[in-house]
């Protein structure tokens, strides 16, 4: 596992997301009302809608496609709809995020 | 590796099998779809409430064209198949499409049963079997003349109370004694017939027709003892038939039905059938309850899976009009190994019959009150003894151990498998365990998570007072459909609330009206920052991340998570400086697709969201604004040259729908808002389909509004006509801030239209001076501050964030 800067807090809005590119795809950044951050794979589970595009309300994100609700925490589905979408470790270090990025992955390049 | 899945018809058996098959095994097959009607899968047993005005045909939608979309399912509509070749595995429909099949699917229903009688083929005659058959009805019905129904069974009754209802005179002809005698018995028939004579239909036991009477339409039906009963419309409801000609031909084999074996198997091991065509253990049927049996059937089968076998099981029946109670199942024939218990109350027209055998219940009929249908039900097919409480059995589960119960002990009395939903057969357990489990408050959740109420809707009752039972007093059916799960609130209720307490920005109203959610859903922000945005233009900061994504970035998402860009063009009005700079655009950014809109637009597709901003600086520099093709406020005003350059023309058409669209660009309104202006009647732009349309004529203009063509379609209705340009403009912006003043978010405003009141609308925007003025006059001030260009707004800098990566990570540093 590898820790990667990904900027400031303040550079993501309140109830908003941010994208962050990788090589293994893109990754969505979420800052919730109550300050919280969450990364999750911007992929939606349903038919791969970029989440980080989606309205954020409580931990969890609208896909912006079809409507799926899709909880910030744990990756799945809420309601009535399957599926999950992979979540990424995220350290806040008083401000400065971190993802971890697994170190096989990474350096298989 | 997929296989090819074809269905022949869209109807209510094969759309249950498709649920089943998707969540079974998804992606196993590519399916087709051929149906002769030009629809989607709706609800057919619903029809009656739609010619009743109970309902909209868009609510009776099982699956929409969103459904098909989201499951890659093709589906052609309006195509009849006329041969399926079983050797070469293809079938073709009657526009010449073919398709070839690893299985197929044979949903056909049933047609109606037409009497051979003259006159049969006159204008004016039909039969109750779609929409279409609704329509024709609801038209004829305009002229209130009179109509008959043949047919005194469960579709005739439907169709006459229907008709009825909508002003027409009508009579009931029907062979037998008693009406509905095949599910009533004759004391039932005779209650009923007494109770539709109460609200004026006039019916005729006993009478065969011999001859349907006119001269080039329907005048008359002439009965065969000479009678002539004058009628301009003819309803033959008489039974149905298996449709099974196609299957005849194909070479299966048919009996009454398509012959299929106990896991809906046809004759031909790669060919399937089920539904009313489907014949299985020498029945066919006519109820969804045993169709939906057979779907799940069938969607096993075509899983892969093999134990799945069909099971007979007796429906009741239920008579779908609104204030008759009517409850019959099994079989209620007098017979010397039988009994009765009968129960009447002429008073209050009671009328209840259980019959008997070995002491245990093989039918009942129930008239006038049918709350214990459900419990009857479960002793017959428990087969329970029912020795102990037989002097108290006809009084219903509440008189059982003495003392009466309300009806809601008597549905907690309920045993966990009493079956609570016919159609779905869906029983008690399954209710109150989704409503805990999911935590449903609301009964469309119900019905989505459980389908129970899903279908004909009879026991909307019981399922109530389960929620009831399960939720206690948090559950109130009466209450307005709440916003979303986060309020109890409706839409109506939160917008006077936010004017009458002087709400202005979202947590004040989460706040204030107790949102039960810490900052909402993607359902209610966007409402409320809609509706926050049209009360106070001057006071309340907009809210972005409550904006859906479109009107967020001022592009239009598309399925690959690229953006479409729409540039203004004034009244569809171009010139060779923008089609240049388009073109410019085009190739430096290598935009993939350009498109012409049907609102007379130029559409870039395929944009990535970063660029967005340095093509909107390069179409800002040849004058283009954004066209707001994604907004729910004002789209498009549509023109066509009128008379300028059409020899038809009698007003500026163009110009007028510039000067509209100038005067009402960059306003919200609670759904998309689309305009308008043709030069004369033969309407080139299209106006009456519209929002808002005018249509030009000699002596001024006719303002017409609330039309539809999208998932609906529908005329406009006309406001008024008008004799200068300036009173044009003054009426369409008045009716659209009153639009948007009172409409419910997303709500377009055909819809907004119905629920008003036409007339209320004609006579606060045509009849009052002074309310006209004064709703025009609040556009005007909430343009002051919508008219802004976003796109010039983002290329100079603001919500930057929203274009940029927060942060790349690439194979460079991957390599520390
Ligand atoms: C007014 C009314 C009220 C009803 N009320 C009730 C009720 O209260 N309770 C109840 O249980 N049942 C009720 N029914 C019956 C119920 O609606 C039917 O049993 C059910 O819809 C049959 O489903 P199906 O899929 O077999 O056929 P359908 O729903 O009839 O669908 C068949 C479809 O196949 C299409 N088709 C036919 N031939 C071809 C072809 N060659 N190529 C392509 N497409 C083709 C047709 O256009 C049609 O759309 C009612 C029916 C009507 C008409
Ligand atoms: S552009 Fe409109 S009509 Fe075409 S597929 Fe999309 S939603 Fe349907
Ligand atoms: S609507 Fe009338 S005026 Fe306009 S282009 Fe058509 S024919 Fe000409
Ligand atoms: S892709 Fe996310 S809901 Fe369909």
């Amino acid at each position: 596992m590898n820790w990667f800067a990904i900027g400031n807090i303040a550079d993501i809005p309140l109830r908003g997301a941010r994208c962050v590119k990788t090589p293994q795809g893109k990754i969505a950044v979420f800052r919730t009302a109550e300050n919280e951050v969450f990364a999750i794979e911007d992929h939606c589970p349903h038919k791969g809608g970029p989440l980080s595009q989606g309205i954020v309300h409580a931990k969890a994100v609208t896909c912006p496609l079809h409507n799926w609700v899709i909880s910030l925490e744990t990756g799945k589905a809420l309601g009535a709809d399957e599926g999950a979408v992979k979540t990424i470790a995220l350290k806040n270090d008083g401000g400065a995020l971190f993802i971890a990025l697994e170190s096989l992955m990474v350096a298989a390049e | 590796m997929t296989e090819k899945l074809v269905i022949i018809g869209n109807g209510m058996a094969p759309g249950r099998m498709l649920e089943h098959l998707l969540e079974k095994a998804p992606g196993q097959y590519a399916v087709t779809i051929f149906n002769a009607e030009p629809r989607v899968n709706y609800d057919r047993i619903m029809l009656s409430p739609v010619l009743s005005g109970e309902k909209d045909y868009e609510e009776i939608i099982i699956h929409g064209d969103g459904w098909y979309i989201k499951h890659g399912i093709t589906l052609y509509k309006g195509h009849r198949i006329v041969a399926i070749d079983r050797d070469a595995r293809t079938v073709t429909s009657d526009h010449g499409v073919t398709e070839s099949y690893d299985k197929l699917v044979i949903a056909t229903g049933s047609v109606p049963f037409i009497l051979p009688v003259p006159g049969k083929d006159l204008p004016g005659v039909i039969t109750y079997r779609d929409l279409d058959d609704v329509q024709a009805m609801l038209l004829a019905a305009q002229s209130r003349e009179k109509a008959v129904v043949i047919g005194g069974g469960l579709l005739g009754l439907e169709a006459a109370a229907g008709l009825a209802g909508r002003g027409m005179d009508v009579t009931v002809l029907h062979v037998m004694p008693t009406l509905m005698d095949r599910q009533l018995d004759p004391a039932a028939g005779y209650l009923l017939q007494k109770e539709l004579e109460g609200r004026g239909i006039k019916v005729l036991c006993k009478a065969n027709t011999r001859a349907i009477v006119g001269n080039g339409k329907v005048e008359g039906i002439e009965l065969e003892d000479g009678r002539i009963i004058p009628a301009t419309l003819v309803v033959m409801a008489v039974g149905i038939r298996p449709s099974v000609g196609l299957a005849r031909e194909a070479g299966l084999a048919i009996n009454r039905g398509i012959v299929v074996d106990h896991g809906m198997q046809t004759s031909d091991g790669s060919i399937w059938a089920l539904g009313e065509c489907a014949e299985v253990g020498g029945m066919v049927y006519g109820l969804v309850a045993p169709l939906y049996e057979m779907a799940r059937v069938a969607a096993s089968h075509l899983a892969g899976e093999q134990g799945a076998s069909f099971v007979h099981s007796d429906t009741p029946t239920k008579l779908k009009v609104t204030g008759i109670e009517l409850f019959s199942l099994g079989d209620f024939a007098d017979g010397d190994d039988r009994e009765e218990i009968v129960l009447r109350d002429a008073s209050a027209g009671v009328y209840k019959r259980l019959v008997l055998k070995g002491n245990k219940i093989i039918g009942t009929v129930l008239y006038g009150e049918t709350a214990d249908g459900a419990w009857f039900n479960d002793l017959k097919k428990k087969q329970t003894d029912i020795s102990e409480m037989r002097e108290t059995l006809i009084f219903g589960q509440a008189y059982q151990g003495g003392a009466p119960l309300d009806p809601m002990a008597a549905v907690a009395a309920l045993p966990d498998d009493a079956e609570i939903c016919g159609c779905n057969g869906v029983c008690k357990g399954r209710i109150v365990s989704t409503i805990t489990e999911k935590g449903l408050t609301a009964l469309d959740e119900v019905r989505a998570h459980t389908k129970a109420s899903a279908s004909c809707g009879s026991c909307t009752g019981l399922v109530e007072q389960l929620m009831t039972l399960t939720l206690g007093d948090s559950y109130n059916p009466a209450a307005v459909q709440p916003m979303c799960r986060c309020t109890d609130l409706g839409h109506d209720d939160v917008r006077r609330l936010i004017k009458a307490k002087g709400l202005k920005t979202i947590p004040a109203v989460m706040q204030e009206l107790e949102w039960k959610t810490s900052c909402g859903c993607a359902k209610c922000r966007p409402a409320l920052n809609y509706y926050l945005v049209c009360d106070w233009p001057d006071d309340y900061a907009d809210d972005y991340q409550s904006r859906f994504i479109n009107e967020r970035v001022h592009a239009n998402i598309q399925k690959d998570g690229t953006y479409s860009v729409v540039p203004r063009m004034w009244g569809g009005v171009t010139n060779s400086g923008e089609l240049r700079a388009i073109a410019d655009v085009v190739d430096k950014f290598e935009i993939p697709l350009v498109k012409v809109t049907g609102g007379q637009r130029i559409d870039l597709l395929g944009i990535e969201k970063e660029d967005l901003p340095a093509v909107w600086a390069d179409l800002g520099k040849a004058g283009f604004i954004s066209g707001q093709a994604y907004a729910k406020g004002l789209r498009t005003v549509k023109t066509c040259v009128g008379s300028d350059w059409c020899r038809f023309g009698t007003q500026d058409s163009t110009g007028l729908g510039i000067r509209i669209e100038k005067f009402m660009w960059g306003s919200w309104t609670p759904a998309k808002l689309k305009l308008a202006v043709s030069g004369c009647p033969r309407n080139c732009a299209e106006a009456t389909c519209k929002d808002i349309g005018v249509i030009c004529v000699d002596s001024g203009f006719e303002i017409h509004f609330a039309g539809a063509a999208g998932l609906d379609i529908k005329g406009t209705e006309v406001l008024g006509l008008v004799k200068s340009e300036d009173e044009a403009l003054e009426h369409i912006v008045a009716l659209t801030q009153m639009y948007r003043e009172q409409a419910r978010y997303l709500e377009r405003i055909y819809k907004w239209a119905k629920r008003i009141g036409l007339d209320e609308i004609r006579r606060q925007i045509i009849g009052d001076a002074g309310k006209r003025k004064a709703y025009y006059d609040r556009f005007v001030f909430s343009q002051k501050f919508a008219q802004v260009d976003p796109w010039s707004e983002r290329v100079s800098g603001k919500d930057k964030h929203e274009f940029l990566p927060m942060a790349s990570i690439g194979y460079g540093q991957a390599a520390e």
